[in-house]
């Protein structure tokens, strides 16, 4: 076998054949016609069902949790699927809305960034609107969800109001004001900008001789200061705003641009990458955008190192990032029980209790009042009162960005510029900016 | 299926015209069973080949030729609008690049470190199953972990590779941000994955060359080099070609380890290590969701690897067979010189 001496040309295209159509095979598994419409499937209420919710990461919902459902609905019996990351999840679930909702949990977990999808198809998912259900959430949260045509496609769960986490000790040691209130002034309290969190990052960079930066990557920068504008990228109809002549965008990018690399203020890393993730350990940076569950992230890639504290401050007004929503796919079997479980999953008492189990942050105003939440400290954030703190952050907020279908690739053209230019290095503001704009001009929006 | 064919000739006995009719019949099943049955057992790849295989193929291309979503499915016929589309963007033919690029960095030295692995394991050394053993071991670390691995390796600002480097006085390499050091990490983690396999397959043909070729070279005066590079080489040249071919294939279609190259999977900011598959892959599954033009893509890769495969078809064929002239040649000097030698001694 080994010596023998292939002679065909054609069993060579053959094989070359097979493997390129195994590329092609993941292909058509995603072609699909809508079997689900919008109409809820009513049954017998006593009769025997399974109801499945899928999450990912750590939603704080426990299998006791989930089974003092079936005590008040006895024919009810609640099943979670849990992914490890978002990532996973995503592609799961969008790979199986490709494949027209079949396989698709009762109840998805769908976190903010896939939203612009659920919009986009509201079709293939169930209207859970309901009237009761008015006031729950912060407005903003339920805007997230609510389609153009008013109909609400997701319950919230939690949110990602932005706080400033700072290194109390590196303030201290390049001279400072430590202490979170002080913090908070320092940045101009109330009426905190951008232009002054820059400010007092060059004092602080030229203190510390260049050796610590002010904030952590230009991309979890510019993330916060984009999350600040109601049309970042597209009209609210959805079109594309030409990003050659999106002033508004230009303006962030050159600013960012200049001010991480020009005047070092970023520690030069791009989030997530394993060099941000073991900058944590390095006193690399002293600031970042913190929203509740980036706490988590920052305890763990700490290890050890301690000195983290929060100020009740944000700069440009209130910014949320990231925070998930409950949908109910409408090609489920039971989409009228799913709402009720959806709605009740999604209820003060029951975030309440993910919250105690998981730390993430409830959008139910209700929830954020109760004193689990608002009397909640974070040990390892030198004990700040986070309850508190996050429930001024939620309140401040005051814009929802427009995600629209295209919000995320127009998104990564100009992160990826200003990775490029801040983190590797490459080229001028000027060509960077112009790398983006060929980028978005390649995706032939028009 | 020989014995088949060779039915016992029955005793002469009953009407002639009945006998010949069974015999004629039998033969005739036979005969089928010699012509048919060849077919009829390899039918089940070919059956299997069409359903998973070629179909998809087909349906791509059908694809291709549609405004194609995601989740939305068919959006309208459009003609060949996607492949004009593709051929207009610089992210194509970057990603090109950064596959060709890729392919040449791992594939070379990939077969020669391979080869030479080979023959030192074809030696009589200590421990010899544990040797090839050991290289396999990269094989079976899922790539993604081998991903993890190297990213901790080559991240460009606390690596262990770059600390190293610092540590020692030499400047640190920009793994990420230089477009030549990226096709080298991942050049270096395909390399680790494949390089054992592709010893063991040189290793089985090498056993498979008769030691008699070496023990005449021996009485012919050949060193170690002399006998690798003209009875070793020469005769595992078919296991060479082989290899040369699914390596290429393999190459082409590199996915997994530029994908884990970095946490976002999706060929850095400039597009440094975005190979095809990649760029295929961002196009249907990222926030595009453009299948269309992903399937467009696909039926492009397939025409390039074809047109490899083909080059490599006729490359190879020309050295097999001017190595086979040379080596009657070799032959004949060989054995002329061993006369001379025969007629010095007498």
């Amino acid at each position: 076998m080994l010596t023998h001496r292939p002679s065909r040309p054609a069993r060579r295209i053959i094989v070359a054949g097979a493997s390129v159509a195994a590329l092609a095979l993941t292909l058509t598994a995603c072609s699909s016609d809508d079997g689900g419409s919008g109409s809820s499937k009513t049954q017998d209420a006593n009769e025997k069902i399974t109801l499945t919710v899928a999450t990912f990461n750590n939603f704080g919902y426990t299998q006791d949790l989930l089974d003092s459902y079936t005590k008040t609905h006895p024919n009810v019996t609640v099943k979670q699927e849990i992914a490890a990351t978002s990532d996973d999840a995503k592609a799961n679930f969008t790979t199986k809305l490709a494949a027209g909702g079949a396989g698709l949990a009762d109840v998805q977990a769908v976190d903010i960034d896939w939203m612009p999808t659920v919009l986009q198809y509201e079709d293939k998912f169930t209207d859970l609107s309901d009237k009761s259900l008015d006031g729950r959430w912060l407005d903003w949260k339920a805007k997230q969800a609510t389609a153009p045509d008013g109909k609400l496609l997701g319950y919230g769960t939690d949110i990602g109001p932005e706080a400033i986490c700072y290194r109390q000790d590196l303030f201290e040691k390049y001279g400072l004001p430590s202490d979170p209130d002080k913090v908070a002034e320092l940045l101009g309290g109330k009426d905190a900008t951008w232009d002054k969190y820059f400010q007092v990052g060059e004092q602080f960079v030229a203190a510390s001789k260049g050796k610590v930066a002010w904030y952590d990557s230009p991309d979890g920068t510019y993330q916060a200061m984009v999350g600040q504008l109601a049309n970042p990228y597209e009209n609210s109809d959805g079109t594309p705003k030409d990003l050659s002549s999106n002033a508004d965008i230009k303006a962030l990018f050159e600013k960012v641009a200049t001010e991480s690399k020009d005047k070092g203020l970023s520690a030069h890393n791009q989030e997530w990458q394993p060099d941000w993730t073991a900058s944590f350990q390095k006193d690399a940076f002293a600031t970042m955008a913190c929203p509740p569950w980036m706490t988590a992230s920052i305890e763990t890639n700490s290890g050890g190192v301690k000195g983290w504290n929060i100020a009740n401050v944000f700069p440009g007004g209130g910014g949320n990032w990231g925070g998930s929503f409950l949908v109910v796919p409408a090609a489920g079997k039971h989409t009228a029980a799913a709402k009720e479980f959806a709605a009740w999953l999604t209820a003060p008492e029951q975030q309440l209790a993910a919250y105690k189990q998981a730390n993430n942050y409830p959008s139910q105003v209700e929830a954020q009042k109760d004193s689990a939440v608002a009397d909640s400290t974070n040990k390892f954030m030198n004990n700040a009162p986070v309850g508190k703190i996050f429930a001024d952050r939620a309140a401040a907020v005051t814009v929802t960005p427009f995600k629209g279908p295209n919000y995320f690739t127009i998104n990564k053209a100009v992160t990826d510029a200003l990775v490029a230019y801040d983190v590797q290095g490459k080229g001028s503001v000027e060509s960077n900016w112009n790398a983006a704009v060929d980028a978005y001009k390649a995706l032939g929006l028009g | 299926m020989t014995a088949l064919t060779t039915a016992p000739t029955p005793p002469r006995v009953g009407p002639p015209e009945k006998r010949r009719r069974r015999v004629g019949f039998s033969q005739r099943l036979s005969r089928w069973d010699v012509k048919v049955s060849p077919y009829l057992y390899i039918s089940p790849f070919f059956i299997i080949f069409a359903i998973t295989g070629l179909f998809p193929l087909l349906y791509t291309g059908w694809v291709s030729l549609h405004k194609w979503t995601l989740i939305g499915g068919e959006a309208g016929y459009t003609g060949f609008d996607n492949f004009t589309a593709i051929f207009q963007q610089s992210e194509f033919w970057l990603s090109l690049r950064n596959t060709f690029m890729i392919f040449l960095l791992s594939s070379v030295p990939q077969v020669i470190i391979a080869i030479v692995l080979a023959a030192i394991l074809n030696q009589n050394i200590r421990a010899k199953t544990f040797w090839r053993m050991g290289v396999l071991i990269p094989y079976i670390v899922a790539p993604v972990a081998v991903g993890l691995i190297f990213g901790q390796l080559f991240a460009d600002q606390y690596g262990v590779i770059n600390t190293a480097l610092h540590a020692i006085g030499l400047p640190k390499i920009g793994w990420h941000s230089n477009t030549f050091a990226s096709w080298s990490a991942i050049a270096t983690m395909v390399n680790f994955r494949w390089i054992g396999y592709n010893t063991l397959i040189f290793l089985a043909a090498m056993q498979a060359v008769p030691t008699d070729l070496y023990e005449a070279a021996v009485i012919d005066g050949a060193g170690r080099m002399r006998q690798f590079f003209s009875i070793t080489l020469p005769q595992i040249r078919a296991t060479i070609i082989f290899v040369v071919i699914t390596s290429t294939i393999g190459g082409l279609q590199i996915f997994d380890e530029p994908r884990t190259f970095d946490v976002y999977g999706t060929g850095g900011p400039s597009h440094q290590w975005e190979t095809t598959t990649m760029y295929l892959w961002n196009l249907g599954w990222g926030p595009q969701q453009n299948l269309g033009r992903a399937a467009a893509v696909a039926w492009l890769l397939f025409v390039v690897i074809v047109i490899f495969a083909l080059i490599n078809y006729f490359v190879s064929s020309r050295i097999s067979t001017s190595e086979a002239r040379r080596g009657t040649s070799k032959q004949g000097r060989g054995r002329r010189s061993s006369t001379d030698r025969k007629g010095a001694v007498r």
